[in-house]
């Protein structure tokens, strides 16, 4: 394997690998901004993945090639709802944030393969889609010589939205009005209250747009990697995602760049087979690598780094 | 020229059994400063809550402009007119100036905010009013008294023609009291209404034009402003209050704490504390004055081994414990009242028992081998609540559900009763009522009295100088005087807080 | 992050959860065209309706008493761990590697031997979380979870390499004198997996319930969990603490580990999940909101609903899942449980609008109360 493509491989798994996790990382970004710790992305991945491949091979017949896409959206979809008993949970009924987060982590993958058994007839594995979102060629830029052949041939046309969404992330963060407010009622929510800011409001926004975020995640997951669902389609991304937006020190473009590192780790174990030095290496190191470098990365880089002063914290209210 | 802006009738805020405001009566006019006066939990800043929407009325009727007025939030109040400038500023800390001055009330052009028209407006304001601000600072890196400014402009901002000041002065210097008071004035003289909520009576008396005085949720009466100040206290307290504190003269003592050339920074290099020395004897009230924020945390988190000594030395009785953790520091006969008794003092979800063992429960006799004599914790806690009278429903209670004054008189009995040979107090009567005021105080003298050396640091410049025998002064973590509590007078303490030497202030004291 | 003590309180609040979890799944079955009532009943029946049942609930409890009293202890630490179920499979392995290991050895020496492994395995794991947590500040929600990770796919390798028979999926049976299940508890309950794990969990519940409450150890550990700032000025130290208790909380896990291998399994498996006495553990001490003796019935009713739970799909076609989804929702309720607090005031003085946990009147003056 000639080192142009070593790089094409190793760039173009690593931008499939990062794509779910940047949209779940973004979609945490939000909901902690607004001071609600969500450690239940990985639930909501789950439930996005489960929607999105029941309405792929349901639906895929129907829509051709659009399916996948639409698929993300139903991801979405069910992402909201589901992050709705975080945000009832946390916002109104003063629930430990960490305490439902992990309902939403028990919870999802206990409902989504009951229901797959429901749907498929008691199996608990789906088929595998016959309309994933495959990797694409982006026209013209990847004419470019090098950059773009290793950049834009057979890659994720997802990753590259992710990062765009990471972008319009952190410009509505910060310069308009919405993320003005959403930030300060995940920093000093009495302050946002005196000025008559709904607290209640801007929070729910928060962690229904982490459902959002973190149901297209799943969705990215099941459609372009593991191509079904089961029990096993998500196996720690949200943990992942939720390190990459602590390493990215709650920013849209930090979590983004984290996100794109771990995608990175994740793709060692396929890469690895194709580069002669390593591949003599036993297999299992390549499955723990992600987990492992997410160690290191939490250890070394964001012990310290600083969360939203009102993370975590329940508003309460008086009348 | 009065006209009423806010006429209350009747009303009355509960909180399940307890009643925080009883049928309040009140008539606040245009182009008046109307004080506000009584102890803390009185029931002050629970009414100009229900004024500024935050809290809704249990009973009673809110007239503004003549008009009956439902305020359901924050954002009725602002609707009206109204706004509070809150005692405990709510400001988003890593925001800039102009963005905690816009949220909620944002320009914006084209779905972004405009923070170029912000600028110009809040800049103009800013100098209409003479209050100074950066800004494009963050408020976690400017004073507070910018940050005070700032509270004030919100309320600008938002054309408030009725201002409330809750307990403003708390955190300033005598003549930043001074700039403030100029400014609420001016804001009365341009036919605003300004309300002022404070126990403090001399600035009340220089500022209103009358004083209401409330007591225990009711409203006690309504003066004139050149009522005399014991009237005023008497009113406010509900008995006759001796604001002397007694001090009977002890022998100079051997030095308990010695502290030499003390430096502390923290973890980004930041000095805190700059090469700060001073010198403590037995039987002595050394008063450390200073504006919050100049060093004092630092200093007494060093000496306590809460936070490392960057250089320098910490002698206490003689001995070293420049390094020393907490609990060497402990039992070199040291007891700390620390500034925030809720966050150090206590385990707020534990026992009065686990509380009141706090610093003593791994050794004899309340502990053996590492097992605890819970009978033993027992009988000597419930000693101490005794002798200290500290108010409480049973054992088991938790600390978090005593009052204020009573944690902190939990607290004072636990470590004054070991007898330490050093006291070290940060403001330790903060928002308690005048009865738990002069039992510390006296406590404090008591300790003094047995021979025992007293750290007094506070920002209540009025505490450090009724029990002080001498004043340090502290600013940017540097001692800038000290001297005789009997040699200093306010204003001159007031302008070594702002970071003049001791020399300086009394010449310039002396030219006026 | 804590859990609060409502066992003292009474047991309104797990008995609520309890009837309210059982409702969602009922609501669930309801939906999906299932009886429900049919469901439950085959599901106690077959938790409870022999003595085989019996033992395998009680076999189901035991380890999960363990790894719950792990989840606890490092909770009143103020120390999530979400890693339990590592912790617990590095202590099945220990065990497992330690009697093949020594398999000439008496039992009296071979079984404690074993126990002690897998509680150092179990608290080396828990420990480097705790480790990075208190010297590093990293936070234990994701590293436990990755150390989990990390452990599944690590002992499957040294599993597939080193101790599998042939090519099997499994390691070779531990030596008789290492195995806690007996023919006489055999016989005792018609040949379930009952073993005398059973009094090693029991001794822990009340050693732990002791420790938290009558040592200083415990004291310490309290008080660091419920105020890192007061317990540092009361002269503790945080860090210290903070690893004593993972390490307690990891040396449980690695017991409860240990019930497996040496009890239920008797050898160890190349596992395709996590085991679910982790995830489980948490559960329980969730729902017995950190109490030890709250543990022990929560412990046992968590081996009723998952050893009934496999008898719904035996006689219905109702999928197992269901029970997993009880469990979550009982947690739910169980962290809701101020909601539930104030809808049983409002049961009690209909009248009043305010709500059950009035402000106390030393926080009305300022600001609004946060926890």
């Amino acid at each position: 394997m000639n080192l142009d493509t070593l790089l094409l491989t190793v760039i173009s798994t690593s931008l499939v690998y990062s794509a779910p996790l940047i949209f779940t990382a973004l979609g945490g970004t939000f909901s902690e901004r607004s001071g609600i710790v969500n450690v239940g992305l990985e639930g909501i991945m789950v439930m996005g993945a489960f929607g999105s491949v029941v309405f792929n091979l349901k639906m895929g017949d129907t829509f051709g090639a659009l399916t996948p896409w639409l698929g993300l959206l139903v991801g979405g979809a069910i992402g909201v709802l589901f992050s709705c008993i975080h945000a009832v949970a946390t916002i109104n009924w003063r629930t430990d944030h960490i305490i439902s987060g992990t309902v939403l982590n028990l919870m999802a993958p206990a409902l989504a393969v009951y229901l797959t058994k429901l749907i498929f007839d008691g199996r608990g594995q789906t088929d595998i889609l016959q309309h994933p979102l495959a990797t694409v060629t982006i026209p013209g830029l990847s004419a470019i010589p090098f950059i773009g052949h290793i950049f834009f041939t057979n890659t994720s046309l997802l990753a590259y939205l992710g990062i765009g969404v990471a972008i319009l992330s952190w410009w509505v963060l910060k310069y308009t009005k919405f993320g003005l407010r959403l930030r300060s009622v995940g920093e000093h929510p009495e302050a946002a209250d005196s000025l008559g800011i709904s607290v209640y409001k801007y929070r729910y926004i928060g962690v229904l747009l982490s459902g959002f975020l973190g149901g297209i995640g799943g969705a990215v997951m099941a459609q372009s990697i593991t191509l079904n669902f089961s029990a096993t389609t998500i196996v720690g991304q949200g943990f992942m995602s939720l390190a990459a937006l602590v390493f990215g020190k709650w920013h849209p473009i930090g979590a983004m760049g984290a996100a794109i590192f771990f995608g990175f780790a994740q793709s060692l174990a396929i890469i690895g087979k194709y580069v002669p030095v390593i591949a003599s290496v036993p297999d299992v190191w390549f499955t723990i690598a992600p987990y492992l470098i997410t160690i290191i990365v939490v250890v070394l880089f964001i012990g310290r780094s600083k969360a939203p002063a009102a993370d975590g914290t329940t508003f309460i209210k008086s009348h | 020229m009065a006209e009423p802006a806010i006429k209350v009738t009747g009303l009355t805020k509960r909180f399940g059994d307890f009643v925080a405001n009883d049928h309040l009566d009140l008539t606040i006019n245009f182009g008046e400063v109307h004080a506000l006066l009584g102890e803390n939990g009185a029931g002050k800043t629970t009414m100009m809550n229900m004024l500024s929407g935050i809290l809704i009325p249990t009973s009673g009727t809110i007239e503004v402009r003549g008009k009956a007025a439902h305020l359901q939030s924050a954002k009725d109040a602002t609707a009206l007119g109204i706004g509070m400038v809150h005692q405990h500023f709510m400001l988003v800390e890593n925001f800039s100036v102009i963005d905690n001055i816009i949220l909620g009330a944002e320009p914006t052009k084209g779905g972004k905010i405009d923070r170029t028209k912000a600028k110009k407006d809040i800049m103009a304001l800013s100098e209409k009013y003479r209050l100074r601000i950066e800004p494009d600072a963050k408020i976690e890196d400017i004073s507070v008294g910018m940050q005070q400014r700032v509270e004030i402009l919100k309320v600008l901002y938002r054309q408030a023609d009725i201002l409330i000041f809750d307990e403003p002065t708390a955190v300033l210097t005598p003549q930043e009291i001074d700039e403030l008071l100029d400014i609420m004035r001016q804001l009365a003289s341009e036919g605003k209404a300004v309300v002022l909520i404070s126990h403090k009576l001399a600035e009340l008396r220089q500022v209103a034009d009358v004083i209401t005085i409330i007591r225990r949720g009711k409203k006690i009466d309504t003066v004139p402003a050149s009522t005399s100040t014991a009237e005023l206290a008497d009113k406010m307290v509900g008995r006759h209050v001796n604001f002397a504190r007694e001090r009977v003269p002890m022998p100079e003592g051997a030095p308990v704490l010695e502290v030499k050339d003390l430096v502390v920074e923290d973890k980004d290099k930041v000095a805190h504390v700059r090469d700060l020395s001073l010198m403590l004897r037995g039987g002595e009230i050394l008063g450390l004055a200073g504006i919050d924020g100049n060093g004092q945390s630092e200093f007494v988190k060093a000496i306590t081994g809460l936070l490392p000594v960057t250089a320098g030395q910490i002698l206490i009785g003689g001995k070293d414990l420049t390094h020393a953790t907490p609990r060497e520091v402990t039992e070199a006969s040291v007891g700390h009242i620390p500034e925030d008794r809720q966050r150090f003092g206590l385990v707020m979800p534990m026992d009065l028992v686990e509380n009141m063992s706090l610093q003593t429960y791994y050794k004899p006799p309340l502990s053996h081998h590492g097992v605890m004599d819970t009978k033993v914790m027992v009988q000597t806690t419930e000693q101490l609540l005794d002798d200290y009278d500290v108010r409480h429903a049973n054992l088991q209670q938790k600390a978090g559900d005593l009052s204020g004054g009573n944690q902190q008189k939990l607290i004072i009995a636990r470590e004054l009763s070991r007898d330490p040979q050093l006291v070290i107090a940060m403001n330790p009567t903060r928002g308690l009522d005048v009865g738990a005021i002069e039992f510390i105080h006296a406590q404090l003298l008591k300790a003094r009295a047995a021979g025992h050396a007293v750290l007094l640091i506070s920002f209540e410049l009025d505490e450090v100088r009724q029990l002080s025998d001498r004043i340090a002064v502290i600013h940017n973590g540097h001692i800038v005087g000290e001297s005789a509590t009997s040699d200093l007078t306010e204003q001159q303490i007031g302008l070594m807080m702002t970071g003049e030497t001791l020399e300086h202030a009394k010449e310039a004291t002396h030219e006026n | 992050m804590r859990i609060k003590n409502t066992w003292i309180s009474g047991l309104g609040i797990p008995l609520t959860s309890i009837f309210l979890g059982l409702l969602v799944g009922a609501i669930i079955m309801l939906l999906s065209g299932f009886d429900p009532i049919s469901n439950y009943v085959n599901m106690f029946t077959g938790a409870l309706g022999s003595a085989n049942a019996i033992g395998e609930v009680l076999r189901s409890a035991t380890p999960l008493m363990l790894t719950a009293l792990g989840f606890a202890v490092a909770n009143y630490a103020g120390f999530f761990n979400i890693g339990l179920a590592g912790q617990a499979l590095v202590g099945w392995l220990a065990s497992v590697a330690f009697a093949n290991a020594f398999p000439g050895l008496p039992s009296i020496l071979i079984i404690p031997g074993a126990l002690i492994v897998a509680a150092l395995a179990g608290a080396f794991w828990s420990g480097l979380a705790g480790y990075f947590r208190a010297y590093f500040g990293a936070n234990e929600v994701i590293t436990t979870i990755m150390l989990n990770y990390i452990a599944l796919y690590a002992t499957n390798a040294i599993v597939k390499a080193y101790m599998t028979v042939g090519d099997g999926d499994y390691s070779k049976m531990i030596p008789k004198a290492a195995r806690l299940r007996t023919p006489f508890l055999e016989q005792l309950t018609q040949n379930s997996t009952f073993h005398y794990g059973i009094i090693l969990s029991v001794l822990a519940v009340f050693f732990i319930a002791w420790l938290l409450k009558k040592t200083t150890l415990g004291f310490e550990i309290r008080a660091v969990g419920m105020s890192e700032d007061a317990s540092r000025y009361a002269g503790m130290s945080p860090k210290r603490t903070i690893m004593a208790s993972m390490l307690i909380s990891g040396a449980l896990c690695g017991l409860g580990g240990a019930m497996e291998g040496l009890g239920n399994f008797q050898n160890i498996i190349v596992n395709t999940a996590l085991p679910s006495i982790g995830f489980d553990g948490m559960s329980v001490a969730l729902l017995a909101a950190g109490s030890p003796i709250g543990i022990l019935f929560a412990a046992l009713l968590f081996g009723t609903l998952s050893i009934g739970g496999l008898n719904i799909s035996i006689a219905a076609t109702t999928p197992p899942e269901i029970t997993s989804i009880v469990v979550a929702s009982i947690i739910f309720f169980v962290g809701a449980n101020y909601i539930i607090r104030y809808w049983f005031a409002k049961l009690r003085k209909p009248a009043k609008p305010t709500a059950s946990t009035p402000v106390p009147p030393a926080a009305t003056d300022t600001k609004e109360v946060h926890s």
